[in-house]
């Protein structure tokens, strides 16, 4: 591989990881709150509104039913309105989190769903409102569970950045395309696929130790 | 003896002086609540006095879930009042019933600790629902845990305590705002015999201790019979009898409360349960129930001075159920001279004893 490639190779792996990170904290600022609505306001939740909860869930699914190398051209106006332009690495971080938020709020909902009801109980009981009942008792219980559903987001992210090359966000993906398959640099290909599996095995590796040091339910 | 209130004589409680209802921490007037078609409470009326153990008892789907539920305001009456130290609670917003929830602490039959957070942090959370500061609420934390017997475990984290031991935390966690009542919802109905005596043992103590008023809701008489004072049996959403609990195991009315009492009350040993013949035979078995003031009594050695003739006793004893003693006696009497029986049977219903013919055996036993 020519210094020319590997110095390709290390910009496009930091801009994978520039996208990956970027839009996977976009999705947990946004997604998490989504998922914290979409489990008060259904029946019997703590803020329980039907009506609210059915218009999040469909404009949710909505998002999630559009594959996302529709979403990337289909969002360019937008994309444009927030970052100035429609190409970029900048530029794909939006579709990638438009993308992302939806996917992890419905991954977040499963996680909070799952926290004992007699513990949300148990909080009303001691005279605590929605919001202790949030911060003491949902994100806390269910955060072994929110964490390792980051890691889930983050790793599908880092597959969805190589769709980003299509809007010239570069990153991995667009580099394995370009070189490695329309030019045959076989070499850029494995290096490629090898990068990928060190960094999807890293977010993996992480987020797992973290989930077994926050998840004390025995 | 028949002191205790059944349902039916339920209307003339509210005849008890002025004075005495301003000691009640509970009044429930007429609660009605469905679900459906079921009726869950369908008109209970209820007092807890200050300072005593109010046992309610009933099979699972009696409705004591929900009445208890109801007094916290996690469950809405439907109708009836719910009045809890003078104020009534039934039609209060969410917002202005959480302060009054931190004046009740509550215990559950599977805890309800916070996995996430220390034992230490679980007793605190009240407290920090209120709003003290962390030094304070660390502080009144370690005393609770002293108090329950779990210092040693402040920093550990629920899963790595037992079923017992989680229990005392949730105790400690429920006097942490010093309530003026305690709920208990089958808290020990997941624990093992021996674990649930010492968990009982430590609420006596704490109403004993801290004058605390508990109101406990179970499925077992053994639980009513160790700690409580009063018991209501409430079934299909209705209270069908009440009194102090001396007074209900002695004497109980309704069918449910004898089928919940059931084994807890001595009965004929099965060998002889089984030679039992419904007429006719040498020997007359009779069941003797006596409680308060009728057990004090040297009632044996009374009935032999007063009827001559012989009888012996077969089975039975006396227990204490708060220090009032409740026993039964199973007797057998020659059944040769009806007479003698008669005498027998009249003479103990002279001292205030139920007696039941249970029977006949062929051979003496």
């Amino acid at each position: 591989m020519s210094p020319i490639l590997f110095e390709l190779l290390l910009r496009s792996i930091w801009e994978t990881m520039l996208m990956t990170a970027a839009s996977g904290l976009i999705s947990l600022v946004f997604g998490l709150p989504l998922g914290l609505a979409l489990i008060s306001t259904e029946r019997g939740g703590i803020a329980e509104n039907l009506w609210v909860n059915r218009v999040l869930g469909a404009v949710i699914n909505g998002f999630r039913s559009v594959p996302f190398i529709i979403l990337l051209v289909a969002l360019i106006p937008v994309t444009r309105l927030i970052v100035g332009t429609s190409i970029g690495t900048w530029a794909a971080i939006v579709p990638l989190s438009i993308a992302a938020t939806p996917y992890y709020a419905r991954i977040a909902e499963v996680s909070l769903r799952e926290v004992d009801h007699g513990l949300i109980e148990a909080a009303r009981a001691m005279g605590g409102n929605r919001w202790t009942i949030i911060r003491e008792v949902l994100v806390p219980e269910a955060l072994p569970g929110i964490v390792a559903g980051f890691t889930v987001t983050l790793v599908t992210l880092v597959g969805a950045s190589a769709m980003a090359g299509a809007i010239g966000a570069g990153g991995l993906g667009d580099l394995a395309i370009r070189y490695g398959y329309q030019r045959f640099e076989t070499s850029v290909m494995i290096a490629v696929v090898v990068v990928l599996i060190v960094l999807v095995c890293g977010i993996q590796w992480v987020g797992d130790r973290l989930v077994a040091r926050l998840d004390r339910r025995g | 003896m028949n002191q205790h209130i059944t349902a039916s004589q339920e209307i003339a409680e509210p005849t008890r002086a002025r004075s005495d209802a301003a000691q009640d921490v509970v009044r429930l007037v007429d609660v009605k609540r469905r679900f459906g078609a079921t009726a869950a409470l369908d008109g209970i009326s209820l007092t807890v006095r200050k300072g005593e153990i109010l046992g309610i008892i009933g099979r699972s789907g009696a409705g004591k879930s929900t009445l208890i539920r109801c007094l916290n305001g996690l469950e809405r009456p439907d109708s009836g009042e719910v009045v809890i130290e003078g104020r009534d609670i039934s039609r209060l917003s969410e917002r202005d019933l959480q302060p009054l929830r931190r004046r009740i602490g509550m215990i559950f039959q599977h805890f309800n600790l916070l996995s996430a957070k220390t034992v230490e942090d679980n007793v605190a959370l009240p407290l920090k629902i209120e709003g003290q500061p962390k030094a304070e609420r660390l502080k009144r934390a370690a005393e609770l845990l002293e108090l329950v017997g779990l210092a040693d475990k402040a920093k550990a984290y629920p899963a790595s305590l037992s079923g017992g031991q989680k229990q005392r935390v949730g105790i400690a966690r429920a006097l942490a705002a010093r309530p003026a009542l305690l709920l208990s919802d089958e808290a020990t109905s997941a624990l093992d015999p021996e674990t649930t005596r010492s968990i009982l043992a430590l609420l006596k103590d704490i109403n004993r201790r801290l004058g605390l008023t508990i109101l406990l809701i179970t499925h077992e008489m053994e639980v009513i019979r160790s700690i409580a004072n009063r018991v209501a049996v409430i079934d299909a959403g209705r209270i069908v009898e009440q009194g102090p609990v001396w007074s209900v195991f002695a004497d109980p009315q309704s069918g449910i409360t004898k089928s919940l009492l059931g084994t807890i009350r001595p009965q004929l040993p099965a060998e002889l349960a089984e030679r039992l013949l419904p007429g006719g035979g040498a020997q007359t078995i009779l069941r003797v129930d006596v409680a308060g003031e009728a057990a004090r009594r040297p009632l044996l050695s009374e009935l032999s001075a007063a009827v001559p003739g012989p009888f012996r006793l077969v089975h039975g004893g006396i227990d204490h159920i708060q220090q009032e003693p409740v026993g039964t006696l199973f007797l057998c009497v020659p059944g040769e001279d009806a007479t003698h029986l008669a005498g027998v049977i009249a003479f103990l219903d002279s001292r205030r004893a139920r007696v039941e013919v249970l029977g006949h055996v062929a051979d003496p036993v």
